[in-house]
């Protein structure tokens, strides 16, 4: 914990007739917070409030330090330092591609620390070709780049971005991922991002508040709340755990990479990382399978010592959630699998709480 | 078909008479139109049918709380007199704001509704690029409406060159003054020159027909009198 960690305070309410949005939380003021959860969860509804979009929020909103909703003191939204992208393309069509970034530019504030230059925040989006164009005739994707290109000219403080990769198809999602993370990757800018999408959100957030019903119901780490058995939202086959590692070794022979993670390391296919290069691995829980000994002859490249932690049943009574430590003894660090395996093998093999058991991982992959 | 002096003072009064018009319409039709499309005020209501009233009165009932309310002892008149400016009625200003009231419903409906049609959501793109309520007004209201502005412009002149009821109310038939095309065509009627009546209703009919061929041009779902929806 650190002083940066309660960086956004968001106290707030909202009512409406079908819909009651209540929440108290800290966000980091780093990094991308991903507001996760189902549609209809209020995950929209808070951040249009963040953004003073909304008007009916009661309650307090301070972002470092600075008060932006208490009381009747309402800072309104073209008074805050946010940027905002919206669902769907919501560029000016009365303007160019270079129009609708000028909108920007001319508005933004002088003094600012370090400004995005407008060639920066064209070439970050890969728009360079597209300036001269009116917004019908840019494709979907293309307009949420500007669109995201414009919310970085306004030189914002804090980015606040509403599921803006939902009313695109999947090429065209796969289009824009890499953008975002090369946004995150080189501008030292808090994101807060909306989405519904578990891959999204491994993808991109390094914290996770999980809504429902107008409410946070799991707060904390993507690492930590995607490990945790009694995480409240139903994420079924998407269930797993996201880590951090770094290529530790590129095995040129078999095309595999090795990653070193916190108490462990897999091999696993090499999608061309550099060695040394950070990368965030996802282990679904379907993909790990419990073995009491370590199996010589199996095509199961990586199978891990662990302890179980935990052990629940699934949404499905069929099923058991295993969740395991894997933790490296000379340096004491250690990360958490979740594995999902029938209640009938969990019974067969004894699983309880403290037993040593091998996490066989049948698939890993960079994300 | 000639015309005399008369006609042409009247063609050239008419002309300036919408001109002016139209231009005002502009000014107070346009805040109010955006007042219209964006609030939740329970006022809404009323003053929507307050702008419509022109629309449904006969033009000789609206004239005449018009001459009424601009009369010397009505709180217009009471309030130009103080000013030194005389009483309105029988007075080209006088006709200037009969036939703004008289005109309003044409020039509010369009804007309102070209308004409507992009919804909040440039506004609310706006907000969050640091454009306060003036800056979205003129950077996305105006630019997002101009469709709806052209329609009201066009309606808003068409209706104040055709009026006749109100004019004859608030204005009479002073030469130069108030006297435009429609009475012009009236009193050659009376005085049985229906010649002179022919040539300058003609002349209406081609510029009436011209106008509403240009309007549905450019915006074919336009409808007279509920503009546009």
């Amino acid at each position: 914990m650190n002083a940066n960690d309660n960086a956004i305070l968001a106290r707030l309410q909202l009512d409406y007739p079908q819909f009651t949005l209540d929440v108290d939380l800290g966000l980091p003021g780093t990094g991308v917070t991903a507001l996760f959860g189902h549609s209809g969860s209020g995950k929209t509804s808070l951040l249009r409030c963040i953004a003073g979009l909304e008007r009916a929020g009661t309650g307090e909103l301070r972002f470092k330090g600075e008060t932006w909703q208490s009381g009747r003191q309402f800072v309104p939204p073209h008074r805050r330092p946010i940027g905002y992208v919206f669902q769907e393309a919501s560029l000016f069509s009365h303007l160019s591609a270079r129009g609708n970034l000028d909108y920007a530019v001319k508005r933004a504030p002088r003094k600012v620390e370090r400004p995005v230059a407008f060639d920066q925040a064209v070439q970050l989006l890969g728009i360079e070709r597209l300036l001269e164009r009116r917004p019908d005739q840019l494709s979907g994707g293309e307009r949420q780049r500007v669109a995201i290109a414009r919310a970085l000219l306004i030189q914002p403080r804090l980015l606040l971005m509403d599921e803006p990769l939902a009313a695109l198809d999947m090429p065209r999602k796969l289009e824009i991922l890499p953008y975002l993370e090369g946004l995150k990757r080189e501008l030292d800018l808090p994101i807060i991002y909306v989405s519904h999408a578990p891959d999204e959100v491994a993808r991109l957030a390094d914290y996770l508040v999980a809504m429902e019903d107008g409410k946070a119901v799991a707060t904390g780490t993507l690492e930590e709340t995607l490990s945790r058995l009694d995480f409240p939202l139903h994420l079924g086959e998407e269930a797993g755990v996201v880590l951090e590692g770094l290529v530790a070794e590129r095995d040129r022979e078999w095309r595999l990479a090795r990653v070193v993670f916190d108490g462990g390391e897999v091999w696993l296919r090499d999608s061309g990382h550099a060695v040394h290069s950070e990368v965030r691995v996802r282990i679904l829980a379907r993909d790990i399978s419990l073995a009491k000994e370590r199996q010589a002859e199996s095509s199961i490249v990586n199978a891990l010592p662990a302890t179980i932690v935990e052990i629940i049943t699934d949404e499905h009574a069929g099923l058991a959630l295993v969740r395991l430590q894997v933790k490296d003894e000379r340096s004491g660090d250690s990360s958490f699998l979740v594995s999902r395996v029938t209640r009938r093998s969990a019974h067969l093999l004894g699983l309880h709480e403290g037993m040593p058991i091998w996490a066989q991982i049948k698939s890993v992959a960079v994300i | 078909m000639h015309f005399t002096d008369a006609d042409l003072t009247a063609i050239w009064l008419t002309l300036k008479l919408a001109t002016c018009v139209t231009a005002l319409l502009l000014l107070v039709g346009t805040p109010i139109a955006w007042w219209l499309a964006s609030t939740r005020s329970r006022w809404k209501s009323p003053v929507s049918a307050i702008v419509a009233l022109p629309i449904v009165l006969p033009p000789s009932v609206l004239g005449f709380y018009l001459l009424v309310f601009m009369g010397n002892n009505g709180p217009l008149g009471q309030l130009t007199q103080a000013l030194g400016l005389g009483v309105l009625p029988f007075t080209f200003g006088g006709l200037v704001i009969a036939s703004v009231v008289y005109s309003l419903p044409f020039v509010v409906q369009p804007i309102q509704n070209a308004i409507e049609a992009f919804g909040q959501r440039p506004l609310e793109v706006a907000a969050t690029l640091r454009a306060g309520p003036w800056d979205r007004f003129f950077s996305v209201v105006l630019p997002q409406a101009r469709p709806g502005l052209l329609t009201a412009s066009v309606l808003g002149f068409a209706h104040t060159v055709g009026e006749f009821g109100v004019v004859l109310m608030i204005g009479g038939n002073i030469p130069g003054e108030t006297q435009v095309v429609s009475v012009q065509i009236y009193d050659h009627v009376e005085a049985l020159d229906y010649a002179g009546a022919h040539g300058l209703s003609l002349l209406m009919v081609v510029f009436s027909f011209l106008v509403l061929l240009v309007l549905y041009a450019f915006n074919p779902r336009a409808v007279l009198g509920t503009g546009g929806k």
